[in-house]
């Protein structure tokens, strides 16, 4: 789950973690007001949507006074902002964050990720700030510093500073950024992060150590033992399909294609587009109904996919483990006689209970097309939505 | 021959009492599976379906035995029944449970380091060895006897591909799940190996997909060390970047961990890559063809 920059400052101020002072509004006015309060000569507009990329996409301006907030919170707000992130279509700004501007010695990154080859949270830092850090190691691979924690112990100060020396922070500083250092472990693991990203941390010439920038990232299966995290979830940044289906515990995400899949498994759902492609169709969504679907899961996973109005045929690829055919079958054809089903629908059964899932959908006089196997099933589909 | 589990195997279930549990215990006794005893606290000195089942790990492996432990117990305690089992000297823990929080696994590895105990999963379908023993939720019906291994992190694909290969006669030594994981127990390289030190496995196919380096680090392991012609599989092709495909390991961040990059380390490394998931029996065949071991291989007419 994404969380907005100035809830992730939120979250790093109440761990000690140095950031500058802001506030969120939602109006011009409310920027205007925000910045009055702040009290400081320089302020800047920042548009908060879940995506980076936002200063090249001119969401991000430094206002000199307050008629200059204005003008930039008008221009920002209701803008969409198309980002590297963003895809095509855009994002619409409907928060901006109005934060005093400080005054930058130098630029850095710091980042703490869930390293897969040693098993370990992972602190990354290089005096490279500002700049993608792929491509900081992609083309100077030796700026980057890393500290692999032990999760008995947590990040110790003794790596904290060999990595703030490493990245050539200022000796004078050096406490200050172990300090923030530790505050941004800390919060790493008691909120469940899965990435915390610091572009840029920045030294003041005031003498701090803030981050400029936050992108919180956090694990989706941990979000049950994080209540406060939920909170933040911004409704508004996600596909209204994916927040629906999401309500079920159904793994769905929304692509440009107009064949709608259903299977169960990431795996051979990620494959089910593979071969829908191979064959020169193109997916609309990508949706794992999960092991432990029941058939009211299932119904509403079919319904999610008919409300695409993209979706011009839906393709079912099921081979049941835990899953089984029987509860598939089922949930099929209560969702068809519950929404009506106009469009071509192309299923393939294989696995647990599969001859009393087939029984199912032959009794149910639907217009269904079995497929024998998956690739059958792709190839039916696909020629089905072109005629 | 087999890798991991064969008929001797003592298996314990924890979370037994559980709906999830219960019915893949019922599966696996019926498969031939020898469970010799269920895991939940607070109902030791009861049965269920005639098996005898205790308060702790402890308690049941002291009763019976077991050398091998299966968990369905829901993820926020699943880690914790990883280590108990760790703890009470199982062998082999394969770990079923889906979404168990990743700090929970770091922990979980920091724990096994130095243990006697090899962990399988989590979030994974389990192993098995055709017609002696299946400790997990995959399907059993589709599983031959034979000389192919199958390692994978999806579960439903391995399905798909042990079909594939049963459909054309093909048997399976053991078919291994790794689980879709960042943080999981058992990675392809260890399973290789097993594979190539297993005298009855022939060959393998490894089934992988978007996300991480796993793959590319299997393939220069194969380069170097495998004695056995491999065949893959790498599930994501299509899939878009920055968006995680369900499991949390497969997602393509940062420009690192794509398929055509894994293609490319794999076929690098003498790994003939099926081209589409409906042809990864096909694909295996035609390298057994190649590699004269074609008729070997086949186990079932």
């Amino acid at each position: 789950m994404n969380i907005h920059e100035y809830q992730g400052k939120e979250l790093l101020r109440n761990y000690g973690v140095a950031v500058p002072n802001g506030k969120v509004a939602y109006s011009v006015d409310e920027a205007v007001e925000a910045a009055k309060e702040l009290g400081t000569q320089v302020s800047v507009v920042k548009a908060q949507i879940h995506a980076g990329g936002r200063g090249k996409a001119g969401g991000v301006k430094v206002a000199k006074n307050l008629d200059e907030v204005r003008t930039y919170a008008d221009e920002i707000l209701g803008k969409t902002l198309v980002t590297h992130q963003t895809g095509p279509e855009g994002k619409e700004v409907k928060r901006l964050l109005i934060e005093e501007g400080c005054d930058i010695k130098s630029e850095y990154y710091i980042g703490l990720v869930v390293d897969r080859a040693t098993d370990r949270i992972v602190m990354m830092g290089s005096e490279e700030g500002g700049t993608e850090i792929e491509e900081v190691a992609e083309n100077t691979p030796e700026k980057i510093f890393k500290e692999v924690v032990d999760p008995v112990v947590g990040l110790m100060p003794y790596q904290a500073r060999r990595l703030a020396f490493n990245i050539n922070i200022p000796k004078e500083l050096v406490r200050e950024a172990v300090k923030f250092m530790m505050g941004l472990y800390q919060v790493f693991v008691d909120k469940d992060c899965s990435i915390a990203e610091i572009n840029p941390l920045v030294t003041t010439g005031d003498g701090k150590v803030m981050a400029l920038d936050a992108k919180l990232n956090f694990d989706s299966n941990a979000l049950y033992r994080q209540k406060d995290i939920l909170e933040y979830r911004d409704l508004d940044e996600e596909d209204p399909k994916e927040i629906e289906a999401s309500k079920f515990d159904l793994s769905y995400i929304s692509l440009d294609g107009n064949i709608g899949c259903m299977v169960n498994g990431a795996g051979l759902a990620m494959a089910t587009m593979d071969i829908i492609k191979h064959y020169k169709g193109d997916p609309a969504n990508f949706l794992d109904v999960g092991g432990g679907a029941t058939k009211e899961k299932v119904t509403e996973a079919f319904k999610i996919i008919l409300s695409d109005e993209n979706v011009k045929g839906i393709y079912v690829n099921i081979f049941g483990g835990i899953m089984k055919c029987d509860v598939i079958a089922e949930g099929v054809v209560a969702a068809t006689k519950e929404v009506g089903l106009e469009i071509p629908l192309v299923v393939r059964l294989e696995g647990t209970n599969v001859d009393l899932g087939k029984k199912i959908l032959e009794e149910s006089g639907l217009d269904i097309t079995a497929a024998g196997s998956m690739a059958d099933g792709a190839e039916k589909i696909v020629s089905l939505v072109k005629a | 021959m087999s890798i991991l589990i064969n008929k001797e195997t003592k298996v314990i279930v924890q979370g037994i009492t559980g709906a999830t549990g219960l019915f893949h215990t019922k599966q696996a006794v019926e498969y031939g599976t020898n469970i010799v005893g269920g895991v939940t606290p607070g109902k030791g000195g009861t049965e269920v379906e005639g098996i005898p089942v205790f308060d702790t790990v402890s308690q049941a492996v002291e009763a019976t035995g077991a050398n091998a432990s299966v968990i369905y117990v829901p993820p926020p305690f699943a880690a914790d029944a990883i280590m108990e089992a760790t703890d009470a000297g199982v062998e082999l823990v394969i770990t079923i449970t889906e979404g168990i929080p990743v700090t929970d696994m770091i922990k979980v590895k920091r724990y096994l380091e130095g243990k006697n105990t090899r962990l399988i999963g989590p979030n994974c379908p389990g192993v098995i060895t055709p017609e002696e023993c299946k400790i997990g939720i995959m399907p059993g019906y589709i599983h031959k006897k034979g000389h192919v291994g199958v390692v994978s992190r999806s579960g439903t694909l391995t399905y798909e591909a042990v079909h594939q290969l049963s459909t054309e006669g093909i048997g399976q030594s053991s078919a291994v799940g790794i689980g879709g994981d960042p943080v999981n127990g058992t990675n392809f390289i260890d399973v290789l190996k097993l594979f190539n030190e297993d005298e009855d496995t022939y060959a393998v196919i490894m089934i992988g997909e978007i996300g991480g380096t796993a793959e590319e680090e299997a393939a220069e392991w194969i380069k170097a060390n495998m004695k056995k012609p491999v065949v893959g599989f790498i599930g994501g092709q299509t899939a878009p970047p920055g968006k995680r495909m369900g499991h949390a390991g497969a997602i393509i961040s940062g420009g690192k961990g794509t398929a055509a990059e894994k293609i490319k380390t794999l076929e690098a490394a003498g790994v003939k890559v099926a081209e589409t998931p409906a042809v990864m029996g096909e694909t295996l065949i035609s390298v057994l063809k190649e590699q004269g071991i074609f008729e070997k291989c086949v186990t079932h007419k």
